[in-house]
C-alpha cells in the first residue's frame, strides 16, 4: 500500500488538470501573442484560467497575475509594492513564522533601506494583534502575513488584522501569503481586506512552476521582470499556457462542491487526529480539528528522530514530512514549531502529514498501524 | 577546425620492457573507450612509439580535451594541425597562419624544433629550424628567437605524407592505463576521502568495485543517492564500477545493543572490512582500498587503523594515510566529487557515534567485547552479503 501525507510540500494533479496539460502541450501550443488563429486558441485557455480564478475569489480578471508559483508571487508582492510605494514610507510588517519567500525578500528589502518589523506568534502560533497595532507607523507601507502556517496549520486572523490596519494607516498595503489557504477556505479579498494575495497551483492538485498574484486594481506596483511588455507590462515572458491552463482546471475542479470537499479533508484529518492521538507518546501540535487547517497535521513521536522515522515509513511506502527539518545543521528552521511552544526535545522529533483530496480512510489505517509496529522498535535503538 | 589529430604521450608504461605493448594496448583500447561518449568519429593509432588520435569527422575539442585528460596513463595530449600539403614554402604560410590562431597575442620568444622522420623530404631539419624561424620573424616581428627557454616551442614534424605542427601540451592525468594492474574492492562512503582513494588507485591501472554500507532508516536513499553519485564521477577514470549495496542497519544495531557504545565505530568498522573481503572474494578483487587518513577521526588513530586492520587478510590500499586533509580537498575538487561529497546526508558511521568513542582501542578488548556477537552475528553477515543490491556505476 501507498500513503502519500506530503501534500503540503506538493499534490498529485488531478486528471483533468493533466489532460489540459497535454493537450496545450501538444495541440493548442502556438503563442497566446501570435496573431493567427492558432495564437487565438492559445490565449482562450489563459482567457478561461483567469475567468476561473477571479471567480473563485469574487474578484475582476485583470487583477489576477500568472506567475511562476508561490514564490515568485510572494516576492512580486513585496518588492514590487516597497519599490512602487518607497515614497509614501519605509517600513514594513511581517511575522517570525512566514515561509522563506517571504522572509528573504524581506532581508533583501532591508539592504534597500527598508525597515521591517517581525512580529512573533503565541503558543498557538497566532500573531499579536497588540504588538501589530502598536508596530503600526504613518510610514508604514505594508502587512505581509501567511494565512495557513505550512508547518502546524495554525490560521492567522487576517480579518482582524486588515481591520487595525485600515483603522491605523488607511493607506498601507495588506498581503496575504495564501499558498496553504487556497482551496481551503472561502477567501475574497475583497471583504476581508486583502489587497494582495499570493497563490500556488501545485498545492490544490495544479501542476508546479505556476501560480498566481491577485493585486487589488488601486495597488501600486513595479514589475520584477521586464521585457516584451506581457501581462500589462506587469510580468514579461510567454505566458506558460501549459501550467495556467492546468492551473485553471485545477481551481475549477477545486471549486466544484468546494465546501463537499473541504469536509471531506477535515473528516480524514480528524479521524488521523483522533488515532495517532491514541498512540503512546505521541503530541499533536496543530490546532486540532476545524480550528487548524483541514490539511496539516503536526506529530511529535517521543524518543524517535524525525528524520529516521520519515525513512522508515517511507519503506513502507508512507510519504510524509520531517515538518521544519530542525536537525543540528539547521539551528534557525525550527521557528514555527518553537513558535508555537512544542517542547525542545521533541523539536526534532516532529514529523508532518498533510492530506489531499486523493487520499482515503484506509490509508491513515495502514500508517497508524505501521506507526504502531515500528515505533516500539525505534525507541528501542534512539541515541544513547 | 585547427587541429586534426592530437599526438598522445605516456611516460610510465613506455619503461614496461617486453610487456610495453600490452600497456600501449589496453591505453589504446581506453582512449577508444573514452571518445566513443564523443560525438564525431576518430582513428587511434600506434607509430613508432607514439599513440596519435585523428578526428575523421567534425568534433567538439573541448569535448575531447575533457575525455582525453581522465584516461589514465596519458602524460600529455598535444593537439596537432596537420597538412597533406608537403610543398616548403607552404609550409611557412601553414606555420605563420597556425600561430596567429594560437597565440593571439604575439609578444612572446620561440624556437622551432622540426623532424624529418621521412629523410627524403628535400630540406633538412637544421635548414627548416633556420627558414621556418626566419619566416616567423618576418610575419611577426614582436616575436623572438630564444633557443633555451622559448615560450613557445613549435615542433614541425615530417611523416610519411603529412606534415604535423604543434606546440602545446596539455596535460593529462598519468598513472597507467586501467585493468592493467589487476582489481581491488574500495570502501566507498558519502565523504570527502573515498572516492579519491579510490581515483588514486585506479590511477594505478587498478580496475576498481566499490561496497558501500547503508543503514535504512537511519540513513537515507538520498545518501545512498550520493554514493551512486560519486561512483559514477570516480568511473568516469576508473571505468565501470560494480557498486554493492550492503545492508547494514541489523549488524549495526547488534552491536549498538552489545558492545561498549565507545568501540561502536570500531567494532562497525571490524565488520565492514570483514564484508568487503567476502565480496572482493567473490568478485576477483585483490586488495581494500579505503580512504583512511592518521588521526582524522577517532577510528583512524594509528591504534584504531591497527584494530580495524586486525581482521582483514587482504591488502589494505590507503592512498591517503599521509595527506593533509586539505590535500585530499585539493585533489576531490580537482576531480570533480568534492561538490557531491559536501551534501549534507547522514553516513552510517554518523549515526549513533558515541560522544566520547575510544581513540586508543586496545585489541585484546574489542576482541573481547566482540566475542559477545559470535552465534548471532554470522547469520547477519550471511544475509547482508546475500543480500547485496548491486549497481553498475559507468
Amino acid at each position: 500500500m501507498q500513503a502519500y501525507f506530503d501534500n503540503s510540500a506538493t499534490t498529485r494533479v488531478f486528471d483533468s488538470v493533466k489532460d489540459i496539460v497535454v493537450k496545450t502541450m501538444t495541440e493548442d501550443y502556438a503563442n497566446p501573442a501570435a496573431k493567427h488563429r492558432m495564437g487565438l486558441d492559445a490565449e482562450n485557455y489563459i482567457r478561461d484560467a483567469r475567468a476561473a480564478i477571479a471567480a473563485s475569489l469574487r474578484v475582476r480578471e485583470k487583477e489576477i497575475l500568472f506567475t511562476s508559483g508561490g514564490s515568485e508571487s510572494n516576492n512580486m508582492a513585496l518588492i514590487g509594492t516597497a519599490m512602487a510605494n518607497r515614497r509614501a514610507g519605509n517600513h514594513i510588517i511581517s511575522s517570525n513564522i512566514e515561509h522563506p519567500s517571504v522572509y528573504n525578500p524581506l532581508g533583501f528589502l532591508e539592504e534597500q533601506g527598508f525597515e521591517v518589523t517581525y512580529l512573533p506568534v503565541d503558543h498557538a502560533g497566532h500573531i499579536d494583534l497588540a504588538q501589530l497595532e502598536e508596530s503600526i507607523r504613518p510610514e508604514t507601507i505594508l502587512v505581509s502575513v501567511m494565512y495557513v502556517n505550512n508547518e502546524v496549520g495554525t490560521v492567522e486572523p487576517v480579518e482582524e488584522i486588515s481591520r487595525i490596519l485600515r483603522r491605523k494607516n488607511p493607506s498601507a498595503l495588506f498581503h496575504v501569503d495564501a499558498i496553504q489557504a487556497y482551496g481551503k477556505y472561502e477567501i475574497r479579498p475583497q471583504r476581508q481586506g486583502i489587497d494582495l494575495l499570493s497563490v500556488s497551483a501545485h498545492k490544490i492538485h495544479g501542476p508546479k512552476g505556476v501560480g498566481f498574484l491577485y493585486i487589488d486594481s488601486r495597488v501600486k506596483i513595479r514589475p520584477l521582470i521586464y521585457g516584451g511588455g506581457q501581462q500589462n507590462g506587469l510580468r514579461s515572458g510567454t505566458e506558460n499556457v501549459p501550467g495556467v491552463a492546468g492551473m485553471g482546471a485545477a481551481v475549477k475542479e477545486m471549486f466544484t462542491d468546494h465546501r463537499k470537499k473541504i469536509d471531506a479533508m477535515y473528516e480524514l484529518k480528524i479521524y488521523a487526529e483522533e488515532r495517532l492521538s491514541k498512540l503512546p507518546g505521541v503530541t499533536l501540535n496543530n490546532p486540532l480539528g476545524r480550528a487548524g487547517a483541514p490539511q496539516v497535521l503536526s506529530a511529535s513521536f517521543e524518543g524517535v528522530k524525525s528524520e529516521v522515522l520519515l525513512h522508515a515509513l517511507e519503506e513502507r511506502g508512507i510519504y510524509v514530512s520531517s515538518g521544519s527539518a530542525c536537525s543540528s545543521n539547521h539551528p534557525g528552521l525550527s521557528g514555527t514549531l518553537k513558535g508555537v511552544g512544542v517542547r525542545r526535545e521533541l523539536l526534532d522529533s516532529t514529523l508532518r502529514f498533510s492530506f489531499g483530496l486523493f487520499n482515503t480512510k484506509e490509508e491513515i489505517d495502514y500508517a497508524v498501524g505501521e506507526l504502531e509496529k515500528v515505533l516500539p522498535v525505534l525507541r528501542r535503538f534512539s541515541r544513547k | 577546425m585547427l587541429y586534426q589529430s592530437f599526438l598522445i604521450k605516456y611516460a610510465e608504461i613506455g619503461t614496461k620492457g617486453k610487456n610495453r605493448f600490452l600497456f600501449e594496448d589496453a591505453l589504446i583500447s581506453h582512449i577508444c573507450h573514452a571518445l566513443k561518449r564523443v560525438e564525431g568519429k576518430f582513428e587511434v593509432t600506434k607509430d613508432a612509439g607514439r599513440i596519435y588520435v585523428t578526428a575523421l569527422t567534425d568534433y567538439d575539442y573541448e569535448d575531447v580535451i575533457e575525455a582525453l585528460k581522465k584516461v589514465f596513463g596519458i602524460a600529455w595530449i598535444c593537439p596537432m594541425f596537420q597538412t597533406g600539403d608537403r610543398d616548403f614554402e607552404a609550409l611557412k604560410d601553414h606555420v605563420i597562419r597556425y600561430l596567429d590562431q594560437v597565440y593571439p597575442d604575439k609578444n612572446r620568444t620561440f624556437k622551432v624544433e622540426a623532424r624529418r622522420a621521412d629523410k627524403r623530404y628535400p630540406v633538412p631539419s637544421e635548414q627548416m629550424n633556420r627558414d621556418l624561424g626566419e619566416a616567423v620573424l618576418e610575419a611577426y616581428p614582436e616575436m623572438s628567437v630564444n633557443v633555451h627557454e622559448p615560450d613557445i616551442l613549435l615542433r614541425v614534424e615530417v611523416r610519411g605524407n603529412v606534415v604535423n605542427i604543434y606546440s602545446e601540451m596539455i596535460p593529462g592525468p598519468g598513472g597507467m592505463p586501467v585493468g592493467t594492474n589487476g582489481k581491488a574492492m574500495l570502501l566507498l562512503s558519502g565523504g570527502i576521502d573515498s572516492p579519491v582513494a579510490g581515483y588514486m588507485v585506479a590511477r594505478r591501472g587498478v580496475r576498481i568495485d566499490a561496497v558501500y554500507f547503508h543503514a535504512p532508516p537511519y540513513t537515507s536513499e538520498r545518501a545512498k543517492q550520493k554514493v551512486v553519485d560519486l561512483a559514477k564521477l570516480v568511473s568516469r577514470y576508473s571505468g565501470p564500477i560494480d557498486l554493492h549495496v550492503v545492508n547494514f542497519t541489523d549488524i549495526q544495531m547488534l552491536i549498538y545493543e552489545t558492545c561498549p557504545h565507545e568501540e561502536l565505530t570500531i567494532i562497525m568498522r571490524r565488520y565492514m572490512m570483514r564484508i568487503a573481503e567476502r565480496i572482493a572474494g567473490e568478485t576477483g578483487s585483490l586488495a581494500l582500498v579505503t580512504g583512511e587518513s592518521i588521526g582524522q577521526v577517532a577510528s583512524q588513530t594509528v591504534q584504531s587503523l591497527a584494530a580495524t586492520n586486525d581482521v582483514c587478510t587482504l591488502p589494505v590500499f590507503r592512498p591517503v594515510i599521509a595527506f593533509d586533509k586539505q590535500e585530499i580537498v585539493d585533489i576531490s575538487e580537482r576531480i570533480g566529487t568534492y561538490e557531491t561529497s559536501i551534501l549534507p546526508y547522514e553516513d552510517c558511521c554518523t549515526i549513533f557515534v558515541a560522544k566520547h568513542p575510544v581513540t586508543k582501542p586496545v585489541l585484546k578488548a574489542i576482541r573481547k567485547s566482540e566475542a559477545k556477537l559470535f552465534g548471532t552475528v554470522e547469520e547477519l553477515v550471511e544475509t547482508a552479503v546475500a543480500s547485496r543490491e548491486v549497481i553498475r556505476c559507468g
